[in-house]
């Protein structure tokens, strides 16, 4: 029973992460209509990024403390979003798609590199930040709080994400935009700043993902890649451009892959990719997805 | 085809035959990695250049077919190379049968996304199924167990490597002219206009009474069995295969091929394949951040020669045969 609840934890942490990356891949699809090849590159960039400052400033710091660096290494992410948006992914919105995948695919190549080329090739841990929270005991089984905590941040991240899109000003321009671009400016909505900040908000989530997920991994050369698939089976399964899709979808995702890990970890991905064309074929638009 | 263009063919393809006499064992062996890579290209270019869709699992065909031949030969104990190429083709023409009906009925993104999914599941199989394949340390398919020609050339011996490279270039090369000229007629022919009107309108062609996903499907499946033959050819070429084939950012290197020779022109993507190659190679060889630049020449591209190398050249010389015209009216 308790492995019952430790497995229901797990997956619901590898949800949380799931979720923010997805979100963002969605969020940059939704309004913008690019499904952006190097996002999974955004997320291991929080991973470096939190991994190597809570390393430089893990001794001089204590450990309560560093726990500033989740949310420093995000928006460090962000920033890097905000400058590529209009350099690089401005002068494709009037380009055909597979113009738009290749530049990011692009993209994708030169942030790997560039990554090699800041850390290297050895992985970076910040464990210290689970170890300093320590372990709580659910039945007579350890678990790490930090995973629980992160499973909290998760919850208040959706939470918050669905509030700006759905109950402030912005989030109407921001829907407005996404829903008819050309009508939304016709009505004086500046497109571009909405453009760059959902860039940026959607760069952000992936960020915090790789923030949260380091300190339990570590980072390593190629997290970016792997990600990348199994958040596209995310948005495939739950549709994409859709909030709503990409949590249910984040978690469906990572209970199937809890389950097959248990009892069989040889078709872990293999029955992923499987279950999103399985959703594509009956419902073409995923779950929740809008209507092309 | 004009009689310049019929020229310029018959010159390529003197270069090529005479190409081992004047360079060396290496220079023919990268040539030759170029060759296979053009096959892919070629039968990735039926569904991007003429069909409108674009594929980001093409390394799933690439893989089946190096596969195939890698375990044909471990577990059949087969060396005849024609007989890795019956059954890679066989393979890589189910499995391109079998993907094609889930892929076709989508189009534009989610075709990409759904070929890029699909072509995972073969890379987590190869990866997680070690004990067939090897996982990561891959299956060895060395050139001394290959036999051509259905056991008339093997290749014993102390300097069998420089007879395997040169025999195998004429034996690649062949394959890749029988490739290329079968192409150019696919797409010169009734099939080949179809595919291109459901490519520039799909409602119209729907009118007309063509059978949309038909076509697509069958597209699908020639373009997957040309990518397969080009895996099957490579492997005994590398020696090696490792899951590294089927995963995805090698599809990704197969859509650069065609978008840097440029995907609206036939030639195009052999000419990109070739020359991404000898990018890849020197690049690696300069410097451990090849990635960078592959990246950033990509980046270049596509934002300024988006119609490719070849596109712009034939887009160029255009321009220069028109102001001379313009100058004798």
């Amino acid at each position: 029973m308790e492995i019952v609840a430790l497995q229901v934890l797990n997956s619901l942490f590898y949800a949380a992460v799931l979720f923010l990356i997805a979100a963002g891949l969605s969020l940059i699809f939704g309004v913008m209509g690019i499904v952006n090849m190097a996002h999974g590159m955004f997320y291991a960039l929080g991973a470096y990024v939190t991994a190597w400052s809570v390393g430089v400033a893990g001794s001089a710091l204590p450990p309560a403390a560093l726990f500033i660096f989740l949310l420093l290494g995000a928006m460090a992410v962000a920033l890097v979003g905000l400058v590529i948006e209009p350099t690089l992914i401005r002068p494709f919105y009037r380009r055909p798609e597979e113009y738009q995948l290749l530049v990011t695919f692009g993209l994708l190549l030169v942030l790997e590199d560039v990554i090699r080329l800041i850390w290297g090739g050895t992985p970076i841990t910040a464990s210290g930040l689970v170890d300093s929270l320590g372990l709580v005991r659910i039945g007579g089984l350890p678990y790490p709080i930090y995973n629980m905590l992160m499973i909290g941040v998760g919850v208040i991240a959706a939470a918050a994400i669905w509030a700006f899109v759905y109950r402030t000003k912005f989030g109407v321009l921001l829907r407005a935009t996404a829903q008819d671009r050309r009508m939304a400016a016709a009505l004086g909505i500046d497109i571009g700043r909405i453009y760059i900040l959902a860039f940026g908000l959607g760069c952000f989530m992936a960020g915090l993902a790789g923030a949260i997920v380091v300190p339990t991994q570590a980072a390593v050369l190629g997290m970016g890649v792997e990600v990348l698939v199994i958040s596209f089976v995310v948005v495939v399964i739950g549709g994409l451009g859709s909030l709503e899709g990409a949590l249910v979808g984040a978690l469906i995702v990572s209970a199937l892959r809890t389950i097959t890990i248990q009892f069989w970890e040889e078709i872990e991905l293999a029955a992923l990719y499987l279950i999103a064309a399985i959703v594509l074929l009956i419902r073409p638009t995923g779950l929740f997805g809008r209507k092309a | 085809m004009s009689r310049r263009g019929l020229g310029g063919v018959a010159a390529v393809l003197a270069l090529l035959l005479v190409f081992p006499f004047f360079a060396g064992t290496y220079q023919t062996q990268l040539l030759m990695y170029g060759l296979t890579l053009a096959i892919a290209a070629l039968g990735f270019n039926l569904l991007l250049g003429y069909t409108g869709l674009l594929s980001f699992g093409h390394s799933a065909f690439l893989g089946t077919g190096a596969y195939t031949v890698a375990l044909m030969m471990r577990y059949l104990g087969v060396s005849s190379l024609e007989l890795f190429i019956l059954g890679g083709v066989v393979c890589s023409a189910a499995l391109a049968a079998l993907l094609g009906v889930v892929c076709v009925r989508h189009t534009r993104i989610f075709f990409a996304i759904l070929t890029l999914a699909l072509s995972q599941v073969l890379w987590t199989l190869a990866y997680k199924f070690f004990w067939i394949t090897g996982g990561t340390d891959g299956l060895r398919v060395p050139f001394s167990q290959l036999t051509l020609l259905g056991g008339l050339v093997s290749f014993p011996g102390a300097d069998a490597f420089a007879k395997f490279i040169t025999y195998y270039y004429y034996y690649v090369l062949v394959v890749f002219c029988a490739c290329t000229a079968l192409m150019w007629l696919i797409v010169h022919s009734p099939f080949g206009k179809t595919l291109q009107a459901i490519r520039d309108n799909e409602t119209r062609a729907r009118f007309l009474g063509v059978r949309i996903w038909r076509y697509r499907w069958l597209a699908f499946v020639v373009s997957g069995i040309f990518t397969g033959l080009a895996g099957i050819l490579w492997v005994p070429l590398n020696g090696l295969v490792t899951p590294d084939v089927l995963y995805w950012p090698q599809s990704g290197k197969i859509v650069f091929f065609a978008v840097l020779g440029g995907f609206r022109n036939f030639a195009g993507p052999i000419v990109g394949a070739v020359i991404f190659n000898y990018l890849e190679v020197y690049a690696v060889a300069v410097t451990q951040y090849w990635q960078i630049t592959l990246g950033l020449v990509l980046i270049a591209l596509v934002t300024f020669l988006p119609a490719g190398i070849v596109g712009s050249a034939v887009r160029l010389g255009g321009r220069l045969k028109k102001k001379g015209s313009e100058q004798f009216p």
